[in-house]
């Protein structure tokens, strides 16, 4: 198959470009078979190559004490004491959810466990970050989704222990679907999955493979149009009890020294797993024979055997030998594995079907091959900007508070978490609802903070500001528990970075991610990338009935509405507690405690839940982030708490310091009193209770530890200010207005009823 | 007193268990293996929350023909203590070894969250550590944990006091606005007619340590530990 001979419609199908192929020929000096064009596709797949990002991404900081793995493994891995290492990755399903919602949720929660037990490493908590159209409109979506997390981790036994939601219109047509997942191992036990040792074993374990999911990767690269749905022989199903045996047989594989590495399967299958577990190791090659791979159906072609992406599968590289002890490990859990192979030193990836060679190609033209992708951005038209002596003043606070509350992105989360085993395990000690969620490492004193931030509106006005305060809002979440914040995994969502303003939102994006992370000293060590989140036209519901179906990257034709996401740069952070019976927690605790504001408070409205909520519109540039001050408050807050000054912190974010109040009202079971709010000008009354200036907390003491805190804060050059006095059973700001707590918690416990 | 803890492919709470009786209680802890012929001279089986096999066809359905069940069914008969948790409570009414079933949830939804429990028995060997209708505070995470039985079969459980948890409200009143997931009677554990079979949906092994939000959950471990109950095996 030249060029001129390939079918462009073939080259459709595996997504790749012209270009790409004639990069192809030219490497191999051959055309590829038919079964190495599909391989390529896959691999050269936005998804799996980040031909667009990966220039980009070299610019993030993934280096500090900690870290004791980077990009570029299944999961990212830092020490956190007591010979304990935490590893973690965020990974994106956004494609699969938007088309089939609860198996595209429930396999990406499957996915991203995998990739923390092919590091040695034993799941001990999951996250989920969500963005969803409007309700009741994306109710779909959102009730799929939800059930499909829930599905698969309450069944798998690993808590659900936090995440976030929001609700906008950009994502009626591309829900964006996140699963972080964390898990411990002895730092001497970390595995990396690299095909290490020539003649050693590849195994393939779990479930046999089928024709499920063929083509996932290159379909995640698409923007999805009206032929999208036809794709769904391209989602996978999940079978958290398979995984579950799958989790516990490689926890038991761990303690022997039988085994060299294990490989997740996920996208791109069986390709990209022996690929990349080859592709660690410099001249590494491997061998396999499709036939050896145990099948869940007949008929199938090599080429359905390389690129499915069958769920809960793993690949094993075994030392050669000991292939029996490990085959009696996994049919203890009843698990199917099966030889399927062996390491070779030839730097080629060989497909035998029996005595056939039905591929062979090097592994750095699978693994590193695709041509980067150089764009070119431009900045698009500013957001429209937002004259504040046009706003109409404040009339009713208590008003505004009990809409904002009740307002679906603001409102309480239990109606989703509850939903969601957070408990099993028996380490949460600080559960979903307030900031960061804590696990305790048992056996120990040490706590883990973990946490999933981003608001997509200030990314919308700003992407690189916004970026910055994903980083800045997840720090501050983990200080709120008491924890230091340690390291950072990212899963970057965007529409389609063909459109040089995406591109141009993509670059700033990772500009302010960087920034942030150096300035807050906080390692990237893992991530995800997640383009083309885009429908063509806008409709809402079902996708658009324009457009021809299957064109790789193309863009709508000219004149057509884009409806692309926000930037979504999600920011997924642990951070440590060296004794978490110092946690701290949000909701108010004893009656006659002081409550005070940390932190000082600016006119920012610019892109606010109040201005979208109360005025209608989203304007104005996102709050101006000082990242020095941003870690200032923080040490004062770690050290107030390390010194038991604090009874109980809660970081002011989306709806500002009076949402934030409200919420340590509710989540205390306890009302506060407050004297009438006077802000000194310029300061607007409007600002200084729904602004949403960082480096904020809200933070109650005992009346003893008040004249220490003063001299700390003193200390750290930080402004605390008395809001009022814990206790009884209103929210009141004398004059402004009083509201009872059943009224509050009314409006803020149904704002996700539809 | 020696405690067992049955695991099957699929069983989460195992290691939540475990946990609680080695680290917690300090007792002797042994874990089963579903394909286990032997209960390794075990004074108390316990059958801990999760999935066994999956639920697959329905909770419990696959489960009750472990090997290991025909034993504990022989050693529940002979008078020893066997005590069901959540997916272990609907794996004993599977195996006959309760009356009743456990159906989906009324909400129609997986319910992870804190229930009040009143303690309507003290005198087994499960709850001898509790006071008279206690309130103790336990979590529930399940999906199918809504108690249902044959109008005759319940009023039997009632009359012979074989109800031993009901949800009910901080102060101990059993009302629906308390019930998590729409059981009959607001039931939320019972036990046989002899007393030495418990089935409970609620997850005592989560509230062990003040730390994870309540420690009511090791009454009931801490009255197993110190119950005279031994059962001579065969």
């Amino acid at each position: 198959m030249s060029l001129d001979t390939v079918d462009s419609r073939r080259l459709r199908e595996v997504a790749l470009t012209p270009e790409e192929y004639r990069v192809i020929v030219e490497k191999l000096r051959r055309p590829p078979n038919a079964v190495e064009l599909g391989m390529l596709g896959v691999l050269w797949s936005e998804h799996c190559s980040y031909k667009t990002s990966k220039m980009l991404l070299r610019r993030l900081p993934s280096t500090g004490d900690a870290v004791l793995q980077g990009p570029g493994e299944n999961a990212g891995a830092v020490e956190i004491g007591s010979g304990w290492a935490a590893v973690f990755k965020i990974e994106s399903h956004n494609h699969p959810s938007a088309i089939e919602p609860y198996q595209g949720a429930a396999t990406g929660v499957g996915g991203i466990i995998r990739d923390v037990i092919a590091m040695g490493a034993r799941p001990i908590a999951l996250l989920d970050s969500l963005r969803f159209g409007p309700l009741p409109g994306s109710r779909h979506h959102f009730d799929g989704v939800v059930a499909g997390i829930g599905g698969y981790g309450n069944c798998i036994g690993i808590p659900t222990v936090g995440g976030e939601v929001y609700f906008d219109e950009c994502y009626a047509n591309n829900p964006i679907v996140n699963a972080m997942c964390v898990g411990l191992v002895r730092v001497d036990r970390l595995m990396r999955a690299r095909a290490e040792g020539t003649g050693n074993s590849l195994m393939l374990v779990g479930a046999d493979t089928g024709r499920d999911g063929i083509h996932g990767a290159s379909f995640a690269s698409l923007e999805l149009d009206e032929s999208s749905s036809e794709r769904r022989p391209a989602v996978q199903v999940g079978n958290p009890f398979l995984e579950k045996c799958l989790l516990e047989a490689c926890m038991d594989l761990a303690q022997t020294d039988a085994v060299v590495a294990v490989q997740d399967l996920g996208a791109a299958g069986l390709t990209s797993s022996v690929a990349e577990c080859a592709g660690r190791v410099p001249g590494a090659g491997a061998r396999i024979d499709v036939s050896l791979v145990p099948r869940r159906e007949r008929g199938m072609t090599p080429y359905d055997v390389m690129l499915s992406e069958s769920q809960e599968r793993m690949l094993v590289v075994v030392q050669r030998g000991r292939e029996s002890e490990v085959e009696r490990i996994f049919s203890t859990w009843d698990l199917t594995s099966a030889v399927i192979g062996d390491v070779t030193d030839d730097g080629h990836l060989t497909v035998f079907d029996q005595t056939q060679v039905v591929a062979r190609l090097p592994i750095e033209l699978l693994t590193d091959g695709a041509p980067p992708r150089r764009l070119a951005g431009i900045a698009p038209e500013p957001a429209p900007s937002l004259r504040l002596d046009s706003l109409p003043p404040l009339l009713d606070p208590g008003e505004s508070l009990l809409r904002l509350l009740a307002s679906p992105n603001l409102c309480s989360r239990r109606p989703i978490f509850r939903r969601y085993d957070h408990m099993v395990g028996d380490s949460t000690v600080v559960a979903p609802g307030g900031d960061a969620a804590l696990l305790r490492i048992k056996g120990t004193r040490l706590g883990l903070a973990v946490t999933t931030d981003c608001n997509a509106r200030y990314c919308h006005l700003d992407p690189n500001v916004g970026a910055q305060h994903a980083v800045a809002e997840a720090a501050r979440n983990i200080v709120a528990t008491g924890a230091r914040p340690l390291a950072v995994t990212d899963c970057l969502n965007l529409a389609n970075p063909d459109r040089p303003e995406v591109y141009w939102e993509l670059e700033e994006t990772i500009a302010g991610l960087a920034q942030a992370c150096r300035a807050l000293e906080l390692p990237i060590v893992s991530g995800n990338v997640s383009l083309y989140n885009e429908t063509f036209p806008a409709t809402s519901g079902a996708p658009a009935p324009q457009g021809a179906g299957g064109r790789p990257r193309s863009g709508p034709p000219d004149g057509e509405v884009h409806s692309g996401i926000h930037p979504t740069p999600v920011v997924g952070m642990i951070g440590v507690i060296d004794d978490y019976a110092r946690r701290l927690e949000a909701g108010l605790k004893h009656e006659g405690d002081f409550v005070l504001l940390v932190g000082s408070s600016l006119n920012d409205l610019g892109g606010s839940e109040y201005l979208k909520v109360e005025h209608g519109t989203v304007a104005g540039r996102p709050p101006a982030l000082d990242l020095a001050r941003e870690a200032t408050v923080n040490r004062l807050i770690l050290a107030a708490a390390k010194a038991g000054q604090l009874r109980s912190a809660h970081d002011c974010g989306d709806g500002g310091m009076l949402v934030a109040l409200a919420e340590c009202c509710l989540l205390g079971g306890m009302g506060v009193r407050c004297p009438a709010l006077r802000p000194e000008a310029p300061l607007r009354l409007d600002a200084a209770f729904f602004g949403e200036t960082p480096g904020r907390f809200i933070v109650s003491v005992g009346s003893r530890a008040m004249p220490e805190l003063q001299t700390l804060a003193r200390r750290h050059h930080v402004e605390i200010s008395l809001l009022g006095m814990a206790g009884g059973d209103t929210v009141e700001f004398e004059g402004q207005f009083r509201l009872t707590l059943d009224q509050i918690r009314q409006a803020w416990e149904t704002g996700l009823q539809f | 007193m020696k405690f067992g803890v049955v695991v099957f492919p699929g069983t989460w709470s195992d290691r939540d268990c475990g946990w609680v009786i080695d680290q917690v209680v300090g007792a002797q802890l042994q874990y089963l293996w579903h394909k286990d012929a032997d209960l390794k001279g075990c004074d108390c089986v316990i059958l801990p929350g999760g999935f066994a096999y999956g639920d697959h066809l329905r909770t419990g359905a696959i489960a009750r023909f472990a090997p290991v069940m025909q034993e504990i069914g022989e050693y529940a008969d002979r008078g020893g203590l066997v005590w069901g948790i959540c997916n272990g409570f609907q794996i004993l009414c599977e195996a006959g070894l309760l009356p009743g079933a456990l159906i989906r949830n009324a909400s129609l939804e997986y319910r992870c969250e804190w229930t009040h429990l009143a303690v309507e028995r003290t005198d087994l060997a499960f709850t001898s550590k509790c006071e008279d209708r206690e309130v103790i505070r336990v979590p529930i995470s399940h999906g199918e944990g809504s108690y249902f039985a044959e109008p005759a079969v319940l009023s039997r459980l009632e009359q012979n006091g074989q109800v031993v948890f009901r949800y009910c409200d901080a102060d101990g009143r059993v009302v629906p606005t308390a019930n998590p997931n729409g059981s009959l009677h607001n039931i939320a554990g019972i036990m046989n007619k002899r007393g030495n079979v418990l089935g409970m949906m609620p997850h005592p092994e989560r509230c062990a340590e003040p730390e994870l939000g309540g420690a009511d959950g090791l009454k009931l471990f801490r009255s197993v530990a110190g119950s005279a109950l031994r059962v001579l095996v065969s």
